[in-house]
């Protein structure tokens, strides 16, 4: 394998036109621990896409890859059909810079297990800031939108709350509308659930189906919500130690797994009562 | 008593003028403090070594030594004369700026890293990330170690009486030089440092108080007189066992 600042071939997979996001050979490692290992797949648009699995084979990695909060090892990923983790020059591709994927991430937004919510600002500017500086939104329309992602979200009234005084489901729900509001076509979810009491998870799954069922966006989700991951998503990929090692629709995933590994962590998952 | 009453317009000139220098200093250093610190906290090598040569050289000279170079070598070596209380209030900027400049960077760093990914989620630029989000955040972080400097660079004014500049510390040593009332001409000074720390510390509280309420914290109350008055002293509820 060649390190990656070296050129490599700049020829776009062959599903160009066809996938949003392809990841070509990717390899991550930190320090000697490998996360990802020679991973390829590829998503859809419109396609939401489930990520499974054991904690620590990965799955997080994949979407903090595709954030620019990691920089990849080796391999590229490509999004809609432009290189994503590197970038052209001349016959080759060289390692994106800042400027280069500032210019990619645009389309692509993310919610985090722990919100995330900015403490010195109120929702409203929590959800109308990053439109206003980044896309240039004039401020009237940007506070008509959070009005309008916020009734989305359940939170209509608390427009003018600081995220101190909501709830730990009601600062995601924020959250989901802040990462809207920038319009993604992308959505990546890293567990989004996962920090939250159980009480409150279903008001954040019963949110986040209705983007699903309201808009095209393509989404990345990793949960261990497995019923949610049923409801939702068309593909379910389920990983173990950097590699996919089943993919399939989740009927299949969830009703007749055929690895071992794929049976034994959703047994695992079940015991715990997720 | 009778003595300070009758000199308490000397006075005033004098703690006017350490008001004017602790004003001036914490200003510059404010500015140098920002400037250099979030230098500091860039990726970039220049910048960085930039910040660390200002914070390490200004941190190791004496202010005073620094005055005397201001007012006294300058001169020299330039032919150019300093206002005395310019070269006071630039000595003290610049040696105050560089423990600001240190508070800076580690209120900076110690921003959670998850609010910056968040940013990035969001696509903020660099400026954009560090004047919406981060700079608020580390803000509430940098007050209480201002609040010292603020006082410590009020104190370190009682100098500058070295170089010619007339301040409250000048006006005391005047005052007992011409008279031989040594214990009443300094007492006179104690109480105006006093006073001027204690608007100063307030000042600093309400600023503290402020940024917390921004971030959704309630801060921590000192007890005020009132709150000790209002509290139930012990032992009044007697008679109920």
């Amino acid at each position: 394998m060649p390190p990656s600042d070296t050129p490599v071939n700049a020829e776009s997979p062959g599903v160009e036109g066809q996938s949003l996001i392809v990841f070509d050979d990717v390899v991550k490692r930190f320090g000697d621990l490998t996360v990802l290992d020679d991973l390829n797949f590829s998503v859809a648009p419109g396609e939401r896409v489930t990520l499974i699995g054991p904690s620590g084979s990965g799955k997080t990695t994949i979407l903090r890859l595709l954030m620019t909060l990691e920089k990849i090892t080796e391999g590229v990923i490509w999004v809609g059909g432009e290189p994503f983790s590197h970038m052209r020059r001349g016959q080759g591709l060289v390692r994106a810079s800042e400027g280069y994927m500032r210019e990619r991430r645009k389309r692509i937004g993310m919610v985090f297990q722990q919100f995330n919510l900015f403490p010195n600002m109120s929702v409203r500017q929590n959800i109308t800031e990053a439109p206003v500086h980044v896309l240039g939104t004039p401020k009237d329309e940007a506070n008509a939108r959070a009005k309008e992602l916020l009734d989305l979200v359940g939170l209509g009234e608390k427009i003018d709350a600081h995220p101190t005084q909501l709830s730990g489901g009601q600062q995601q729900r924020v959250a989901i509308a802040r990462a809207l509001a920038m319009q993604p076509e992308i959505l990546l979810l890293d567990e989004v659930t996962s920090a939250l009491d159980p009480e409150l998870v279903a008001g954040v799954l019963d949110v986040l189906r209705e983007v699903a069922e309201t808009t095209d966006i393509t989404m990345l989700c990793v949960t261990h919500e497995m019923g949610f991951a049923r409801d939702v998503s068309h593909r379910v990929l389920m990983f173990d130690q950097g590699q996919i090692a089943e993919e399939g629709p989740p009927e299949q995933i969830f009703g007749d797994p055929k690895e071992d590994r794929t049976k034994s962590f959703l047994r695992s998952v079940l015991d715990n009562g997720f | 008593m009778d003595f300070l009453i009758q000199r308490l317009p000397l006075y005033i000139d004098g703690a006017w003028i350490t008001i004017q220098l602790t004003f001036g200093g914490c200003a510059l250093a404010f500015v140098l403090a920002m400037v250099f610190g979030i230098m500091g906290t860039i990726r970039h090598w220049l910048p960085r070594a930039i910040s660390t040569v200002y914070v390490e050289v200004f941190r190791g000279i004496a202010a005073l030594v620094l005055m005397f170079w201001m007012a006294f070598a300058l001169p020299q070596l330039s032919g150019f004369r300093l206002d005395d209380m310019f070269a006071a209030i630039l000595a003290l900027g610049l040696n105050v700026g560089a423990y600001g400049a240190e508070v800076v960077r580690s209120s900076i760093n110690a921003v959670p890293k998850a609010q910056v990914e968040a940013t990035v989620a969001l696509n903020l630029s660099w400026f954009q990330r560090t004047r919406l989000v981060v700079l608020p955040q580390a803000w509430a972080q940098m007050l209480p170690t201002f609040g010292n400097l603020v006082i410590e660079l009020m104190k370190a004014t009682a100098v500058v009486y070295l170089i010619g500049v007339a301040d409250l510390t000048a006006v005391a040593q005047n005052m007992r030089e011409s008279t031989g009332e040594t214990v009443v001409a300094f007492i006179g000074a104690f109480i105006l440092y006093y006073l001027i720390a204690q608007v100063l510390i307030f000042g600093m509280r309400m600023l503290e108080r402020r940024a917390n309420r921004k971030l959704g914290r309630t801060p921590p109350r000192g007890k005020s007189l009132k709150s000790l008055a209002q509290s139930t002293p012990v032992g009044s509820a007697g008679g109920t066992f």
